[in-house]
């Protein structure tokens, strides 16, 4: 069953696992900045995710020249539809205290509404995402082929924690959204704008997972309306794997979690269908040895 | 006012799952029959139904009313989606059978929901004739199940014998999705003859709705497979061959009639071109008279566009349920099923006549994707 790889397939492997762990990390990172400031697991971001490739698919497509201009209205469409989704489905119940239970099953409730908004319109049939060629294009480095994807998706990913752990730890905007996710009344008592503040949140979850929907798009050229379904559960355990609330932990996790599923393929190519147990197992695995997550910390609890 | 403005908007959210949600009822009249369209009008397998619906359709235009005791009696099409999906299958073929009271079923296209509709189509007094689901398990024991395509076994050891001897090839790659039927008979009926005739194969396998394949391929690629065949969902397959080709493997690649959607050469793009696949149909391949007729109808209504193999299967389907209808003289579903079974029809796709399993024997065409086109390759005769 167990089956060693040369070393040119294993360093082809390595790169392929960077490439996915990076893009699960994009997307884990908008699951874990709203639980680290609401305490409620979004489970619309997978649909938002899914909202950017169609966005994508409809800006950029008629003409690609200007890919990189589009790109970037689709990573603010998808910024907008994430606090819209934010304004009517959950500040309406957070305004009226409702318990966290209710915000988490409105937020399964506009997952399916997402999703069916999005077969009404768009309809079941699947759509190629756009293909630009200075992207996807392949390159070799000795006896491993890559795209250029492979370079480009690991290094946004990096600048793109990069930039949100200064903002968060080094701007006005993050000191608010750490003071919210800490204690959200008395943040409000401090005259800090919490709804604005969570807005902002939902807006930056969103677009990051508007840029990990684009290259998730490159990567992986089919767009339906459930394209988001199983790319978002292993997202949200990669956030839980690495902590979730914790940004780095977010991205660990998704790393972790690239590597396995492809490394398990790897060794075990005989049960490679069943790749998403090996997923599901470590983050049993983790879950068992440390129930915050991997460096996520631990919640004080609150009498 | 917010919380207004939210509300509203809200509320305008939900508009097109309204406007969409009223079915329409249909009025019982003694003049009609209906017959029920049990397809995945939505999900992954929906992009390749509306291909075979359009068939029905088109079969329905030409030819909306059937001679039951010499008067012309309207056929009314009442469509039941299946979602792609097993479990949705036997509620939208139960709703067929109980609420609308059909007296024939065409569908599914694709053997999954086909089979999760077994039970109910073989405990019930309604016939239904599959289009193209191909998997061995459709029809087997159940005598209330036809089909007017060839089986698996025949697609997979149809690639087998013509990898093994028209290509030359003696390793192959053959890779299986997990959780469709069809791929795994497909895949198992390839291994069994490839091996008997000789070669070697070597096997990975895939989840349905997987989209990264890069492990399964570099494991594969390291045998040095002269073929590969990924039959399955056109998805899947398309993605799975793309990365390959961008993986650099250069071997011959061979799918099944899955593969037959543009759609499979949007995602696919340059990479897919030069695949091979078997197929049921092409309007090249004259099999019967009535091919021409029914591609030149067909281009006629369509501003000159080739009609699909699925097409033309639905288009069989629909006509072979029609004869069997005029046969039986009659709108007992329990007649006309005996005057499926004994069917000798003469379609656009080949002469159907069933066997004791509700199994066509039947000629198959090879394909080959070409300057991002389907066409027609080579045809082998039934047998």
């Amino acid at each position: 069953m167990l089956v060693i790889p040369t070393m040119a397939e294993l360093l082809q492997q390595v790169c392929n696992g960077l490439l996915l762990g990076s893009l699960f990390a994009l997307v884990a990172v908008g699951y874990t900045m709203v639980y680290g400031i609401l305490r409620l697991i979004n489970f619309a971001h997978c649909d938002i995710f899914m909202m950017a490739m169609y966005i994508a698919f409809f800006i950029v497509a008629p003409d690609s020249r200007w890919w990189f201009i589009g790109f970037i209205i689709v990573i603010a469409i998808t910024a907008i539809l994430g606090m819209g989704v934010e304004k009517i489905a959950y500040t309406p119940l957070r305004k009226q205290n409702a318990p966290k239970i209710s915000m988490l099953i409105s937020a399964i409730g506009m997952s399916y509404l997402l999703e069916n908004l999005a077969t009404v319109l768009f309809t079941g049939k699947p759509k190629t995402f756009p293909q630009i060629e200075l992207l996807v294009g392949m390159i070799e480095i000795g006896p491993i082929r890559l795209q250029r994807l492979a370079l480009v998706v690991p290094i946004v990913t990096f600048l793109l924690m990069v930039i949100l752990l200064t903002l968060i730890n080094k701007t006005k905007a993050g000191m608010a959204m750490r003071a919210v996710s800490k204690d959200l009344e008395t943040a409000k008592l401090m005259g800090i704008n919490v709804n604005s503040t969570i807005s902002f949140t939902f807006a930056v979850g969103s677009a990051i997972a508007g840029v990990g929907a684009i290259l998730w798009g490159l990567k992986y050229p089919q767009i339906s309306p459930l394209v988001g379904v199983m790319p978002g559960l292993k997202c949200f355990v990669a956030a839980v794997i690495g902590g979730i609330g914790n940004i780095k932990g977010a991205v660990l996790g998704g790393l972790i979690l690239g590597f396995v599923e492809i490394m398990a393929v790897a060794f075990f190519p005989s049960i490679s269908a069943y790749k998403d147990i090996f997923s599901f197992a470590i983050l049993i695995i983790i879950l068992l040895f440390r129930p915050n997550g991997i460096i996520g910390e631990k919640i004080a609890e609150k009498v | 006012m917010k919380r207004l403005l939210a509300r509203i908007s809200a509320c305008l959210f939900t508009i097109p799952f309204l406007l969409t949600g009223c079915g329409s009822g249909e009025q019982e009249d003694g003049s009609s029959i209906k017959i029920g369209v049990f397809q995945p009008i939505t999900g992954s397998m929906a992009a390749g139904a509306a291909i075979q619906i359009e068939g029905i359709e088109l079969a329905y235009r030409e030819r909306p009313t059937v001679k039951i005791n010499g008067q012309d009696v309207n056929v009314k099409l009442v469509k039941a989606d299946n979602k792609s999906d097993k479990v949705e299958a036997a509620t939208a073929v139960s709703k067929l059978v109980e609420e609308d009271e059909v007296a024939a079923i065409i569908g599914s296209y694709s053997s999954t929901p086909s089979i999760g509709a077994y039970d109910i189509i073989r405990k019930g007094k309604v016939a239904a004739v599959g289009a193209s689901c191909t998997n061995p398990a459709v029809t087997e024991g159940n005598d209330n199940y036809f089909r007017v395509c060839f089986i698996d076994p025949y697609e997979g050891t149809v690639m087998a014998n013509y990898a093994y001897n028209n290509l030359g090839a003696r390793v192959a790659a053959v890779t299986t999705e997990k959780g469709n039927d069809y791929s795994v008979g497909v895949a198992q009926y390839f291994k069994e003859a490839f091996e008997k005739l000789g070669g070697t194969v070597y096997e990975a396998s895939y989840q349905t709705g997987d989209q990264d394949f890069n492990a399964q391929i570099i494991s594969l690629k390291s045998k040095n497979p002269d073929v590969f065949f990924v039959p399955g969902n056109f998805t899947e397959a398309a993605m799975f061959i793309k990365q390959a080709r961008q993986a650099g493997v250069n071997s011959t690649m061979l799918g099944g009639d899955t593969y037959e959607v543009q759609e499979f050469i949007g995602i696919g793009g340059k990479e897919v071109e030069g695949v091979m696949f078997a197929a049921f149909f092409d309007p090249d391949a004259e099999l019967t008279p009535l091919t021409k007729e029914f591609v030149e109808k067909y281009r006629q209504e369509n501003g000159g566009k080739d009609p699909a193999g699925e097409t033309a299967l639905g288009y069989d389907a629909y006509n072979l349920i029609c004869d069997a209808i005029e046969k039986a003289n009659s709108f007992d579903s329990v007649a006309i099923r005996d005057a499926i079974a004994e069917s000798d029809f003469i379609g656009v796709t080949g002469p159907v006549k069933f066997d004791e399993n509700g199994n066509p024997t039947k000629a198959a065409v090879i394909k080959k994707v070409e300057n991002g086109k389907f066409v027609y390759f080579d045809s082998l005769l039934a047998g």
